[in-house]
């Protein structure tokens, strides 16, 4: 288990109390957005379409790296990691709220 | 071409910039620079071109300046109330320097007009409000491979990215696709800090005089992040996905898509709006 900082896009907020970055503890990004649906119950239906993927129009970055170029919700997390989720904006629109 | 007396008294400041000079401001002379929106980021975005003395610069907006535009939207004043945004945009940009070209398009781009429109320019900002035409202006830039500079604008956040089609990865290397309809039953109206776009709309002039001047490293294949609360600006990789839809060796998508806008508020707004191609 590798504790990790997550930064919280702003329309996600809403389900973080307001925190722009919380902390989880998982191994790779799965379990992690299993620890945050735990922690804050609703955020992961906005993360994940019906089939449990990621949503196409948000992606995850774990350092400064797109997972989706890396092991997918497969990759590990390192100790200290920062993970950031950023969705697809446009003039106050994301894809969820 | 050489610079008169005038110009080179009103570009001095730049003129004298290592890797400008004379020759630069001959090229951004020479530009020109297509604005899609002018809005929280063509407005800000405009004015620094104009500013700069960007040859020609085309203004695309299909809305008329509302009251509540002008909290952001710098291009327009209260007196403007009910013009198209492209006329107020146009007077402004004239007002500030008289030596550039600016071409007005009161329309709503899509897949029928667009290519049309952007053919005419050197690079392309978007600042449009909406994920379809969004997506529209980043196929429409790759299949054309007409440099594109990105940013969208939320709340306190802001994110840009310069696309140079065959050089770089583009939008949809990013974020594949918009968001569907219907997966999303009602969107927010989010609300926006004026001098958050204005950071963004600056950032993408900024980008655009750099690709003009052959300057420094764009943005390219990274993208921008801006937190105005932190008052932090991160950068993430984006790669070139070999999968892309649009701009990989095998594209999926050759022609252009008018998607439906997804935003149900918008929708009241656009009831004009084409069903998807």
């Amino acid at each position: 288990m590798a504790k990790v900082k997550v930064r919280i896009p702003a329309p996600l907020q809403k389900i973080t109390q307001n925190k722009q970055e919380v902390t989880c503890e998982a191994v790779n990004i799965k379990e992690l957005i299993k620890d945050l649906e735990k922690q804050f119950p609703g955020i992961k239906a906005r993360l994940l379409d019906e089939n449990g993927k990621i949503r196409r129009f948000i992606n995850f970055y774990v350092n400064d790296e797109d997972i989706r170029f890396l092991k997918h919700d497969e990759t590990s997390l390192s100790e200290g990691a920062e993970v950031s989720i950023i969705p697809a904006i446009a003039g106050g629109c994301y894809g969820f709220d | 071409m050489a610079l008169t007396n005038e110009q080179i008294e009103r570009y001095s400041r730049q003129i004298i910039l290592p890797n400008v000079g004379g020759k630069g401001q001959d090229k951004i002379l020479k530009a020109k620079a297509l604005i899609i929106g002018t809005g929280g980021l063509g407005a800000p975005c405009g004015f620094y071109l104009a500013a700069a003395g960007v040859g020609k610069i085309g203004l695309v907006d299909s809305d008329k300046v509302e009251l509540n535009n002008l909290q952001r939207q710098i291009l327009h004043i209260t007196a403007d109330i009910g013009l198209p945004k492209t006329e107020s945009g146009k007077k402004r940009l004239a007002a500030l320097n008289p030596e550039v070209e600016v071409i007005t398009y009161p329309i709503r781009l899509d897949s029928t007009n667009i290519m049309e429109i952007i053919k005419d320019y050197d690079v392309v900002v978007d600042g449009s409000d909406n994920f379809p035409t969004r997506y529209l202006v980043n196929d429409a830039c790759v299949i054309t491979k007409k440099p594109l500079i990105h940013a969208g604008i939320f709340r306190y956040d802001g994110q840009a990215m310069a696309i140079l089609p065959g050089q770089g990865p583009c939008y949809r290397c990013l974020f594949p696709e918009p968001p569907p309809i219907g997966a999303v039953p009602s969107c927010q109206e989010g609300g926006i800090l004026g001098a958050v776009a204005g950071v963004l709309g600056v950032l993408q002039a900024n980008e655009v005089l750099k690709f003009i001047l052959g300057i420094g490293e764009m943005l390219v294949g990274r993208l921008l992040i801006f937190n105005a609360l932190d008052s932090t600006f991160r950068i993430v990789k984006v790669p070139r996905d070999k999968d892309c839809l649009v701009c990989s060796e095998h594209p999926q998508i050759s022609k252009l898509i008018d998607y439906q806008e997804f935003c149900s508020l918008k929708v009241k707004k656009d009831c004009y709006i084409k069903k998807i191609a």
